[in-house]
């Protein structure tokens, strides 16, 4: 078990593309650390530096108190999953899972002691002589976390471990690592592009994008308070809405109403993108004394989808916002090939109870506390630091 | 229904006029060396009588005097060695041309390419020669050495396209899992190319089996002789009798270490081998 350090890493490809730019990043003994970032953003490949795999440009990279930066894979003590488990499949579930003891020279029948008891936690023991070839994609999912897990090693690397199995077993596998990492205690570094595993799991979560780190917090600091738009649009299902707003004379002025600048926001100034998130929305029938922090508003709804514990309402506001960091956003979510409309859609979640209906008015109220704000240039955002 | 049963029914019927296409030549060779001297002419496809002597003859006198019993040992030593010789290289030498990025690694294949298309012919003469001023005339060296000229290229061809197939993350894993690359490269990457390589190796074993030309240009005696070449010089009983009941015995018992090999090898070129290494 050890600490992971990245103190100023870069990776730069023989092509000239750099694919992480000046990373830092401090893993802490037994945390599990998520790298998170839409494709292409550099986390694998910062993933793969730790484990070896690809040389480090710049920068060093520790491991424990050790430089490790020219040390070959098999010398650092790591163990990795890989996406797609990479099993021998000329070996059997056992001789997969001793292939890594069987190299350090342990003695044998302490590889079957130790075989046996990873396969016991992980529900393999009676797949043991079986081939990869004959079991299903969460079975052999297992195998691979059984190969790391045997060795005890200073750090578990995960190379987007779950992204190969269906909806439910990946909800299932989740649990099941994140039991396990908190067993072992082993410093785990995960890399998803799935923000739902990255809240889920992680004791901190670093956001990539392009290559650069842009925020490391726990799930929910990065939730709360993200530090730009594009850490604040990627974060959270449905996502924040986003939406142009002017700061002027002490007032917000949003499109769909006006409220008085939240005392969190009083750095802001002039044009800015608005945050809100679908749950700072509520039916204004159904808010409480909380209707003081917000203002009501009527919104025409185009949509209604009803979760059972809730419902999620969709509402079109004028004037949508250009910018950056959100597009890439939508490009990596596919939803850039959806035709758009000048209109602006916001999606605001609303309680179970409530009557909004498609293709009516409804009085809906939103939380002006729970406001984000971001400079549009910058994109950074202008809420005070708590 | 209907339309499966004449599918099946053309299928068969264009299956069996291609066997018999192949496989009657081979009846007939069979069936000649069946055939008594008397007989050997007839004419008839299947012998009026049956008889070993072609065979026993070849095996008479024991190593020293049988015609065929050295030649036959050099053959599958040759063959073996070449093979053997053939399939380390051209492991070592696919491995790094599927892996890696080296300078020169067009040339390397294109090169190989045009060693494997160079007639053969013209090289034989000027290996005479070599051969004979370096001592390699007649010896097992002499034959092998042209022999894996011409045969690492196939060979190399063949293993770069299974080596090119196995996916790179199996390596990565055996790397971090502790193996060096080259304990990677034993214990992952050369079980995984099993079909590949024995593959490999069934093409440049035939090929070293079959070799004629060089066999009976670089060799002068039973020394390195292989058995195309010792063919050439059987004799009959008398200097007025053809020797055609044994060579065609030869030729049968040449041809059943092809058939064993492919046979014994053919279970291991079942694809599929790598299935399971990854999802899907």
């Amino acid at each position: 078990m050890a600490e992971i350090v990245l103190d100023h890493v870069s990776k730069r490809f023989p092509d000239g593309y750099e694919a992480v730019k000046d990373m830092n990043l401090e893993i802490k003994d037994g945390e599990f650390m998520i790298l998170v970032g839409p494709s292409g953003c550099g986390k694998s490949t910062a993933l793969r530096m730790i484990a070896g795999l690809e040389d480090i440009s710049e920068g060093e990279l520790r491991i424990g108190d050790q430089v490790v930066n020219d040390m070959a894979p098999r010398d650092r003590d790591i163990a990795m999953v890989f996406q797609s488990y990479a099993l021998y499949p000329h070996m059997t579930v056992r001789e997969n899972m001793a292939f890594p003891l069987k190299l350090a020279g342990v003695p044998a029948d302490e590889i079957k002691r130790k075989v046996e008891a990873a396969a016991q936690t992980l529900d393999l023991a009676q797949h043991l002589d079986r081939k990869p070839a004959n079991l299903s994609g969460g079975q052999r999912q297992r195998v691979a976390m059984g190969r790391a897990i045997v060795r005890d090693p200073k750090a578990f690397l995960m190379d987007e471990p779950l992204s190969n199995l269906d909806a439910k077993l990946r909800v299932q596998m989740r649990t099941e690592v994140s039991r396990l990492q908190q067993e072992l205690g082993t410093t785990t570094v995960y890399v998803t592009h799935d923000q739902t595993e990255a809240m889920t799991l992680g004791d901190r979560v670093a956001v990539m994008r392009s290559g650069v780190l842009q925020q490391v917090g726990s799930p929910s600091e990065l939730y709360e308070r993200p530090k730009n738009l594009f850490v604040a649009g990627f974060i959270g299902s449905p996502a924040m809405n986003f939406m142009p707003a002017t700061v002027e004379g002490g007032k917000v002025k949003l499109p769909f109403g006006e409220v008085p600048l939240p005392e969190h926001l009083s750095g802001a100034s002039g044009e800015v993108i608005a945050g809100l998130r679908p749950e700072s929305f509520e039916d204004a029938a159904l808010v409480g004394e909380a209707k003081s922090r917000g203002a009501t508003f009527r919104a025409h709804i185009d949509l209604v989808e009803s979760m059972g514990s809730e419902k999620y309402a969709y509402f079109s506001t004028e004037g949508g916002i250009e910018s950056e960091e959100l597009a890439e956003l939508a490009q990596d979510s596919g939803l850039d090939e959806t035709p758009t409309t000048s209109e602006h859609t916001i999606v605001a979640r609303l309680d179970a109870a409530s009557q909004a209906t498609r293709g009516q008015e409804a009085e809906l109220w939103f939380d002006a506390t729970k406001l984000h704000m971001f400079d549009p240039k910058t994109g950074e955002s202008l809420s005070a630091a708590p | 229904m209907e339309r499966g049963t004449r599918e099946y029914a053309l299928w068969s019927i264009g299956l069996l006029l291609v066997l018999l296409f192949a496989l009657i030549p081979v009846i007939w060779i069979i069936s000649v060396s069946l055939k008594s001297p008397d007989t050997l002419a007839d004419g008839r496809f299947f012998p009026s009588e049956f008889t070993l002597d072609n065979y026993e003859t070849l095996f008479t006198g024991g190593i020293d005097d049988s015609p065929f019993l050295k030649p036959l040992i050099n053959s599958v030593l040759i063959a073996s060695i070449t093979t053997l010789v053939a399939i380390v290289l051209a492991s070592f030498a696919a491995y790094a041309i599927a892996r890696l990025n080296f300078p020169g690694k067009s040339i390397i294949l294109a090169g190989a390419l045009a060693i494997a298309m160079f007639p053969a012919i013209s090289t034989v003469g000027p290996l005479f020669d070599m051969w004979r001023t370096l001592g390699l005339y007649d010896t097992y060296p002499g034959l092998i050495i042209p022999y894996l000229t011409f045969s690492l290229p196939l060979a190399i061809y063949t293993l770069v396209a299974f080596f090119r197939e196995i996916p790179w993350d199996l390596e990565q894993a055996a790397q971090v899992d502790g193996a060096t690359p080259f304990q990677a490269f034993r214990k992952v990457i050369v079980p995984l190319a099993a079909p590949g390589v024995f593959t490999a190796a069934i093409l440049v074993f035939i090929f070293a089996w079959n070799d004629f030309l060089f066999a009976i240009t670089l060799t002068s005696s039973d020394a390195a002789r292989t058995v195309p070449a010792a063919l050439a010089f059987f004799t009959g009983e008398s200097q007025f009798t053809a020797p055609n009941g044994s060579i065609a015995a030869a030729a049968v018992i040449v041809t059943i270490p092809i058939i064993v090999f492919v046979l014994l090898f053919q279970r291991r070129i079942v694809a599929g081998l790598t299935a399971g290494a990854v999802k899907g």
